[in-house]
């Protein structure tokens, strides 16, 4: 674990542990992220809550770079957070850094 | 130096009045808004669907804060003005801002009018006006039961419908001697009251309440006749009154609202005034459209560069829609009859409806409609265009009323500049432009992008006819497509599917062009149903097209717990497993168990990753509580034990549910089986109900307790169980092979016709065989998903959650 500014690079997950289409939740500490493994193996990290009421993407169906939330089928980019129209709003997301089999996340 | 434009008042007249500047001069002003209330602008006329339960309090805010700082807006919100200086043109608030102006537009709205009754200052009894006001309610409901609304009139009944959903028993008090006697004459009213009373609500009619009794909290409500109701709740909706308290303080000329001329001026220079609390030739609006079109002629007024010739406010033609869910009641303009009106009815009490058109000199001024409100954008056409009427014919004022084919929608007949939206006065042909211009397919983009059906959403059903008119070839038989990926309808996509072999969701995504590669949360799970439906042997399950409840096989809780729903055989249970559940509910801490509807324990609150142990300790199968399936197959007791009982209805349904259990179908599908005509299995509301009588059974089909509510046909009556496994295996696989996905056997069998379902089930004896052959096949693939998992570690894997922590 190594720390670049304020902001600190955490390994969460292998590459390997992740499949596409489907997310997989990893607590850091007090946030709990949604990974979002993608056709071409980028990953895509966001916050694990649904702007709207809180509900978990990472149970979401999985459409490419989109995620469904389960609650209430609100869509969002995994890639910027931004919730699609006709809702409105967007969640945290984390950069993504791979290193040979390692995903890598930055949290402030 | 840009103007400096205040906004007192940020509800839905003002800062109509500001989107409408924006949109006339965006950089003309700087824009300062002071609000009373914490929260940003929000549709009131929905409040009464938050209270219904329709909507959440988020889904009525229609300007986010977002959008007051994209367009450079400064909020003061919790913040009321106490005082206005109009010589020096500065505004001073409650919490100690001093903001100076070059326009003032006062829309400060109007408050509930509170009967001054000794009493009325007691906890419990409350106003319908507000947000508070709905979570007053909403909280009162949890703890207790009885309520009282004081009106009968608009708000008042959309308060009481709230009440009802909120499992309170509501009485409805009303001075008058019908309901919403300033919009409804008297059958209309009639009609509605017995509506409404049907739903559940009482009503006291000229009655006068006198006084409201209790300790702290309202106890008890008194009438000038002496009689009395004991209550928990007492709403007040006997009607507004304009807030004109800051006008009056800062020298504005009052009567019973803050006079204003053609163009909203008041008597101080500067300084204007839109909505509830303007009063314009002698008449203070309390509804939503005349209050926009103020806010459009005072925006061009303030926008433009010769204010004179500006055409100004003549005034509006007031209408009245009711919005309680399943009531549609429609009344505008004069509807009362007088010597010099005629006026065109029309009463069918078969089917509850009712409609009144008031004509004066060859011209509609009036209309009342109950029952059936599709005429409504017309007659206010008709109204507010003054048309003479003398040489049309009845059906061409009320189009509904061409018997030959009443489907044809009335937005048919309507010319390109009538109103489709009244409240932000849309017309057809912007609806229809929007609509081709920018490839509109929902209702809810045509909402966005017009502003059509974002107030008070009466007009939706007419907006939805426009997309089917503007988009379709033609109209009522516009292909629906499967989402917004496609063109394909449901059934094309599983015709080629067949046609073609194709054998995987993403396969067919491609191979059909979908327009985006990926698809959506509603087809991917459409087209893995009917993959494996075409060939269940052959065709894989995608996990990752079905939604979390069927991938995980437990319920997800608003919390993302998930709920846990053992199998129990005809809701049968015993002491074994009764103790096993006891002990898994203690040993995983679970919050809430429940006996549910299918005769079932529910054990609520269960962390995904526990979910595999906690299947593994039950011991027990799983009782598919969440998949598209078999659900449950309720019973009565039956011989077994009941002095009624004539047939064996644990049995049958036991084996209806062995049987049938861990198919895929097209929607759920739940069973019960009542061994008597009592049916205290509630086999009519079930998709299929058996009903067992001296010697024999009947099976009824297509039932749904659910929001269309629907009793199941009689479908046949036979001897053995055996006949009836039969039936319904060659009808469950007619259901699978030719419904839509999440299209309940009720819809379905209302779709394809009753006829139709006995004729390919009980009459085509080959074609039966046929079913049932395909089915087994289809059934033999069914497993018991939990036990699958627990078995298999690396399945397991997809519910382990990682936890990382930073040192």
């Amino acid at each position: 674990m190594s720390t670049v500014n304020s902001v600190r690079k955490v390994l969460v997950a292998t590459i390997q542990e992740l499949s596409v289409g489907i997310g997989k939740r990893v607590k850091v500490e007090g946030i709990e992220l949604a990974l979002f493994k993608q056709e071409d193996h980028t990953v895509h990290a966001v916050e694990n809550k649904c702007p709207h009421k809180g509900g978990p993407l990472s149970e979401g169906i999985v459409s490419g770079e989109h995620v469904f939330c389960p609650l209430h089928d609100w869509k969002v980019n995994v890639r910027d957070g931004q919730v699609q129209a006709p809702d409105q709003g967007c969640v945290n997301r984390y950069d993504v850094e791979i290193e040979g089999e390692q995903v890598y996340v930055f949290i402030e | 130096m840009r103007e400096k434009l205040v906004l007192i008042g940020n509800g839905m007249a003002g800062i109509r009045t500001i989107e409408e500047v924006l949109k006339n001069d965006p950089d003309r002003f700087d824009i300062i808004v002071f609000g009373e209330e914490p929260h940003p602008n929000y549709n009131r006329i929905m409040l009464s669907s938050v209270l219904q339960g329709d909507a959440s309090v988020d889904d009525i805010v229609l300007n986010s804060y977002e959008w007051y700082a994209e367009n450079q807006i400064t909020l003061h919100t919790g913040d009321a003005v106490k005082k206005v200086d109009t010589k020096k043109q500065v505004v001073y608030s409650e919490k100690g801002i001093v903001q100076s102006y070059d326009k003032l537009i006062m829309a400060t709205g109007s408050n509930p009018f509170m009967l001054p009754l000794p009493g009325a200052d007691k906890e419990g009894v409350i106003a319908f006006r507000n947000i508070k006001d709905c979570e007053t309610m909403i909280e009162t409901s949890k703890n207790y039961k009885k309520a009282v609304v004081i009106g009968g009139g608009l708000l008042g009944l959309e308060a009481a419908r709230g009440l009802l959903n909120l499992n309170m028993e509501v009485d409805v008090i009303h001075i008058a001697d019908f309901l919403m006697e300033r919009q409804l004459d008297e059958p209309a009213s009639n009609m509605l009251k017995e509506e409404l009373e049907a739903q559940g609500m009482r009503f006291h009619l000229k009655k006068n309440t006198e006084q409201i009794i209790g300790r702290d909290r309202v106890e008890e409500v008194r009438f000038t006749d002496g009689s009395s109701l004991k209550t928990d709740l007492v709403v007040m909706a006997v009607g507004i009154k304009p807030n004109i308290e800051l006008g009056k303080k800062s020298g504005l000329k009052t009567e019973r609202a803050i006079l204003v001329n053609d163009y909203m001026q008041t008597s101080a220079e500067n300084v204007y005034a839109v909505g509830e609390c303007a009063e314009h030739r002698g008449i203070a609006y309390g509804l939503v459209a005349p209050l926009y079109e103020q806010g459009k002629v005072l925006a061009a007024h303030l926008c433009s560069a010769d204010a004179a010739s500006e055409p100004g406010y003549k005034g509006s033609i007031v209408y009245t829609q009711l919005k309680v869910s399943g009531v549609d009641v429609f009344s505008a303009g004069v509807f009362q009859d007088n010597e010099k009106t005629k006026a065109i009815r029309v009463h069918d009490e078969f089917e509850g409806i009712y409609k009144k058109v008031v004509v004066q000199d060859n011209k509609v001024v009036g209309a009342v409609l109950f029952g059936d409100t599709g005429d409504s954008p017309r007659l206010l056409n008709m109204m507010r265009s003054g048309e003479d009427i003398s040489q049309m014919s009845k059906v061409a004022i009320l189009p509904s009323e061409s018997s030959s084919d009443s489907k044809v929608s009335p937005v048919v007949a309507m010319a390109d500049g009538e109103t489709i939206c009244g409240c932000n006065g849309v017309s057809k042909g912007e609806i229809c432009t929007a609509i081709t211009d920018l490839g509109l397919q929902s209702v809810e983009q045509v909402k966005q992008c017009t502003n059509a059906g974002r107030s008070c959403g009466g007009c939706k059903p007419l907006v939805a006819d426009l997309l089917e008119l503007t988009t379709g070839e033609e109209v009522g038989n516009v292909k629906e497509p499967m989402c917004g990926c496609t063109e394909y309808t449901h059934e094309e996509v599983v015709a080629e599917i067949r046609e073609l072999g194709l054998s995987h969701p993403r396969e067919v995504m491609n191979v059909l062009g979908w327009e985006s590669d990926e698809g959506c949360s509603k087809c991917r799970p459409a087209i893995n149903y009917y993959l494996q439906m075409v060939d269940p042997i052959k065709n894989a399950d995608d996990p990752s097209s079905r939604f979390v409840n069927e991938r995980v096989h437990a319920n997800i809780n608003h919390n993302g717990t998930f709920t846990v729903v053992p199998r129990m055989y005809g809701g049968v249970t015993n002491a074994d497993q009764l103790r096993k559940i006891a002990d898994v509910a203690d040993k995983y801490s679970v919050p809430l168990l429940k006996v549910t509807g299918g005769q079932r324990i529910d054990l609520f609150g269960v962390e995904k990753e526990d979910l595999p142990k906690v299947w593994s300790d039950l011991g027990m199968r799983s009782g598919s509580a969440y998949a598209k399936a078999l659900r449950t197959v309720k019973t009565c007791v039956g011989e077994q034990f009941c002095r009624f009982g004539t047939q064996d209805s644990i049995g049958l349904g036991i084996e209806l549910e062995k049987k049938f259990e861990y198919i895929n179908t097209p929607h759920k599908v739940k069973m019960a089986v009542s061994a008597c005509p009592r049916n205290c299995a509630e086999s009519g509301i079930k998709d299929f109900g058996v009903v067992g009588v001296e010697g024999a059974w009947e099976l009824y089909v297509g039932g749904n307790g659910g929001v269309d509510l629907r009793g199941g046909d009689l479908f046949c009556k036979v001897k053995t169980k055996e006949e009836i496994i039969v039936t319904i295996s060659a009808f469950l696989q007619y259901y699978r092979e030719h419904a839509r996905y999440l299209e309940r056997t009720s819809h379905f069998v209302e779709r394809v016709g009753l006829d139709h379902m006995k004729q390919v089930v009980l009459e085509d004896v080959e074609g039966r065989n046929a079913l049932i052959e395909r089915l087994e096949i289809a059934l033999s693939t069914g497993k018991d998903p939990w036990k699958e998992i627990v078995e298999n570690e690396e399945k397991q894997k997809e519910y382990q959650k990682t936890h990382v922590t930073m040192s």
